[in-house]
């Protein structure tokens, strides 16, 4: 290849030409940031080290509004053997048992995916694929955590089908089930969607992989796709501000462009590699590309390395070096390999038809040095763009408007009173937005690839096996609700986490985990700082609680256009093991005759609901209070019951509260529900109320006694409802009203498709 | 000796392991065959799986035709060698013009995957023997270019000998007379969209009754059955 025409800004240059101006601001780094450089480098720094910085620096990669309040996960997690690795790596890892290890990440793609929804999605998703790959494990399972704002917006018909494109064109083409997740429709949302993906992999406990450079002389090798030029200014320019409000310029080029079918390739390759115990380190290429993968590698291992860019394979024509370094190309891996076995890792890739090409050597020199055609362009401490970027102590400020939020409850809104008023409501609700049923998005996913899928959608939370001898298997749900954050950051950020830990317990398992996406607006406003300290504060204090760590997760800040920034919305994942995946607790109802019981308490919890916004456009209030204590009980009950096998069905109250619990389970099993409400209960607030820490059971007939006891051992409150019925239509609210299967199935069913105009 | 199966790894194959898994639960022995590897291994019978071979580019099925793997299967196919493909399996077969006609993309534009109900149309074919003529089966669908399509003539004879093999209760994709499956003169070579190796197991699938294609096929393959109905 020939050398580039145009002068090249080496060090040499930056010596001779100090006052040369230079870029900073446009880059997005400030100008105390911009002399800090100057500093570290003792000159001026070279195109390609200023453009390192600024994406190593940026708010996307250095965390530096949040690292401050990130700091109480790692003081506030519980101390547990089965935490492998945490914060800070790739993804976190968790033991499952002596052989078998999990790992499991959410992160955010929101920006990308406003810009160009296909491409945007289907990034993210083999985003968060690769890090999984990178701690050695075999990727399983996707999930996907999507807002969006009305539905009835115009360009919600664009973004919404372009990001289910883009998930499902990514999991579909890649081979990954995506065993469940949740649509959400928000006008806050409108210019700032919300695409949170999460993906899983299994591995055995001795295949864990590091992220370190280590090794002197060692080979480091690039593998996967080309280089090109898509992506530039992806973390620092897309994701680390805020859309404009008059929408000028287009970012489309910042949006990377994903191929599945590599990402395929890389997997396989890496699994093989790493089995063969061919691999010193690994580090996946995601948003800053080269420059964060050469700068964490180098920064975690021997201090040193040196690199020789020309020998990047690129897919376009006279791409510069600070090019090269900051494109965001997809599906790519950079391998810290013993040299004396590179060429059976490129003979292994070649097999497979990947690219692998080996660009530099692990050195002890401190200096991670980067040549271009025999002129070094970079010469830096690699700690100093890894680990010593910006921490910023952003101000604080309470909301003015909470208290006057907290007065304006949802308790005092008129409701419907006769029979009639209620019975539409349930069907009103049912075919809303956020209740109705989401086959339009989930029928575009794969879900049984590998065959290993025992719970997917509609379930609270998606089971998968692990091992075909054992039957072990995890659960994994993941939760968020930025109306109950907007009224109060840290109840919100609790009340996510506990939606999320009881979708785990109620399919049987055993919640070990967190790991969570927080979606906020921007960091400059005190206020938005003042949601994220009070959500990060939440988490960490719910995760101490629980006796769960939080092993990793995502920042994404600057959701907000203009003044206007979304709800806070924390979104949650929490991963759960399970003995015998046979002995899981599905959705449904049981058999004729099996008993429908509510386990915990339902007080008037109306603020934040669902009714209060589909019915009054209302969003005032406290949020319902959160329990630990009693969820902890609660899932302690439930892992018991699934074990002694005393449950025929569970299902979590949420969003909708009872009512859409009644509707969900009956439109999923074949049985209709006769249920009696209990004395004195008010019809309206026991069907509609949200208070937290609920679960419909299912009991099978002779089972009733055992399992109501095992709740008052516990006191735990359990309520009889009704019975499962063959011969009933639908529901019948005794002393109410009937709702037949297909006037329920009428509302809930086929209402996306319809409500995007198709 | 249980028969030997061997499972096609394309590079963008998606469902070997489960079509290995489903070889296994019905009693055969798995085999994994590489793409660019000519040798079968003395396997009896092969199964191209589900996936995105070479990353579908030009068109579903149009690169693995050239592989090395698909020379040799097609001349084991012509010396009646039981071939099955599924979903993609089924795209390399059309292209390699083992099966007639096309798939393409699904009339609704869109992905979909629903379990379908599909009824057996014949089972005098080396992977359907056990079942019964006008029996239902639930096999997972999932994909976005399903739909079959052939010139009227080529469905008439179809039609006409037998060799429509499955036929969708529920057609979710538009293809031409519901045809979800097919199969060659010989009966020995079947394609058919719908995933039978994802209903294997009550745990994972809607059903078991993918069971029975497998099983089919090793009764053919031991003789354990009446074979009559193969060579026509």
């Amino acid at each position: 290849m020939s050398q580039l025409n145009v002068a090249i800004d080496t060090v040499g240059v930056a010596d001779a030409t100090p006052d040369e101006k230079q870029p900073w601001l446009e880059l997005g780094l400030k100008e105390d940031e911009y002399q800090r450089i100057r500093e570290i480098l003792g000159r001026r720094p070279t195109q390609s080290e200023l453009a390192m910085y600024s994406i190593m620096w940026s708010e996307h990669c250095s965390y530096k509004s949040s690292r401050v309040h990130l700091r109480q996960f790692g003081e506030k997690n519980p101390k547990t053997p089965r935490l492998l690795a945490g914060i800070g790596e790739n993804a976190g890892v968790v033991a499952i048992d002596e052989n078998l290890a999990v790992t499991f990440k959410v992160e955010s793609h929101n920006h990308p995916s406003y810009v160009e929804p296909k491409q945007g999605a289907a990034t993210g998703v083999g985003g968060i694929i690769r890090d999984i790959i990178a701690m050695g494990a075999r990727p399983i399972a996707v999930m996907d955590s999507l807002r969006f704002g009305a539905i009835d917006h115009p360009d919600t018909a664009r973004v919404l089908p372009g990001v289910v494109d883009g998930i499902g064109h990514y999991g579909n083409c890649v081979g990954l089930p995506n065993i469940g997740g949740e649509t959400y429709f928000d006008p806050c949302y409108q210019g700032n969607p919300l695409v949170n993906a999460l993906s899983v992999g299994v591995l055995p406990r001795s295949r864990l992989q590091s992220m370190q450079a280590s090794g002197v002389g060692n080979t480091v090798i690039l593998m996967g796709a080309k280089t090109g030029r898509d992506g530039i200014g992806g973390v620092s320019v897309l994701a680390s501000a805020t859309f404009s409000e008059t929408g000028e310029g287009d970012a489309r080029p910042s949006v990377q462009v994903g191929d599945p079918f590599t990402e395929k390739l890389l997997i396989e390759v890496c699994l093989e590699l790493f089995d063969a115990g061919l691999v010193v380190g690994v580090q996946d290429l995601g948003g800053a590309g080269l420059t964060c993968a050469l700068s964490e590698t180098a920064a975690a291992g021997d201090g040193g390395m040196h690199v020789d860019l020309e020998r990047v394979p690129l897919r376009a024509k006279g791409m510069e070096p600070h090019d090269i370094l900051a494109s965001e190309s997809q599906e790519r891996m950079l391998l810290i390999v013993d040299p004396a076995k590179a060429e059976e890792v490129l003979a292994r890739s070649r097999r497979w038809g990947l690219l692998a090409t080996e660009i530099g050597t692990v050195t002890d020199s401190g200096r991670l040095v980067i040549d271009f055609h025999g002129q070094t362009v970079v010469d830096v401490p690699p700690k100093s763009l890894a680990d010593e970027g910006p921490v910023y102590h952003r101000p604080i400020a309470e909301p003015n408007d909470l208290a006057l939020i907290a007065v304006d409850r949802a308790e005092t809104l008129p409701r419907p009173t006769t029979d009639e008023e209620i019975r539409q409501t349930v069907l009103d609700m049912a075919a809303s937005p956020n209740l109705c049923d989401k086959s339009w998005i989930t029928e575009q996913y794969d879900s049984s690839v590998f065959g290993n899928t025992v719970l997917g959608t509609p379930h609270d939370a998606g089971v998968v096996r692990l091992d075909e001898t054992t039957g072990v298997g995890i659960a994994i749900s993941l939760d968020g609700n930025g109306r109950f954050a907007r009224l109060d950051p840290y109840t919100g950020a609790q009340l996510a986490l506990a939606e999320a830990y009881r979708n785990v317990a109620v399919t049987g398992a055993t919640p070990i985990a967190i790991s969570d996406c927080l979606n906020f607006g921007s960091p400059e406003d005190p206020h938005v700082m003042w949601q994220f300290e009070r959500a990060v504060t939440g988490i960490a204090d719910g995760a101490q609680k629980l006796g769960i760590p939080v092993t990793g997760g995502n920042v994404s800040f600057y959701n907000q256009t203009g003044r206007d920034a979304i709800h806070p919305t924390p979104v949650i994942g929490v991963l759960g093991v399970i003995d015998d995946v046979h002995r899981r607790i599905p959705l449904g109802l049981g058999k004729t005759g099996d008993t429908i019981a509510l386990i915990g308490e339902t007080r008037e919890e109306l603020s934040g609901s669902e009714w209060a916004s589909v019915k009054h456009g209302h969003l005032g209030g406290v949020p319902p209070v959160v329990d630990l204590d009693h969820e902890m009980k609660l899932a302690e009950l439930l892992s018991r019951m699934a074990e002694t096998e005393q449950l025929a069905g569970a299902h979590d109250l949420s969003e909708g509260g009872l009512a859409q619990a009644l509707v969900e389970a009956i439109c999923h099993s074949g049985l209709g529900a006769q249920v009696l409400l209990p004395e004195g209960a008010d019809p309206f607030t026991y069907l509609f109320s949200e208070s937290s820490g609920r679960v419909l059971v299912v009991i099978p007939r002779g089972q009733e006694l055992a399992v109501r006891t095992a709740c008052e051992q516990r006191a735990l409150p359990i309520t009889p409802l009704g019975v499962a019925d063959a011969n009933t239509d639908g529901l019948h609210l005794r002393d109410h009203f009937d709702i037949g299967r297909d006037e329920l199935e009428a509302s809930w069913k086929g209402r996306i498709g319809a409500l995007l105009g198709e | 000796m249980s028969a030997r199966v061997g499972v096609v790894t394309f590079p963008g194959s998606l469902d070997d392991r489960d079509a290995a898994r489903a070889v296994r639960l019905a009693g055969g022995e798995p085999v994994g065959l590489w793409h660019d590897d000519a040798a079968l291994g003395r396997v009896d019978a092969v199964f191209l799986p589900g996936g995105f071979s070479y990353g579908d580019a030009l068109r579903c099925g149009a690169i693995a035709r050239f592989s090395q793997v698909m020379d040799t299967v097609k001349a084991a196919a012509a010396q009646g060698m039981p071939v099955l493909g599924v979903c993609n399996g089924f795209q390399v077969l059309c292209e390699s013009h083992l099966l007639p006609g096309a798939l393409v993309r699904n009339a609704h534009l869109r992905y979909r995957n629903r379990p379908a109900r599909l009824r057996v149309e014949t089972s005098r074919t080396a992977w359907t023997r056990l079942y019964q003529p006008g029996s239902e089966v639930v096999f997972p669908a999932k994909h976005g270019e399903g739909r079959y399509v052939a010139d009227e003539a080529v469905l008439d004879e179809l039609e006409a000998n037998g060799r429509v093999v499955f036929r969708y209760l529920d057609n979710p994709n538009g293809s031409m007379r519901d045809i979800a499956g097919v199969t060659n003169e010989a009966g020995n070579v079947v394609g058919l969209m719908p995933h039978p190796e994802h209903a294997v197991d009550e745990l994972t699938g809607p059903s078991t009754d993918g069971l029975g294609i497998v099983a089919s096929v090793l009764a053919h393959l031991t003789g354990a059955v009446d074979t009559s109905g193969v060579s026509r």
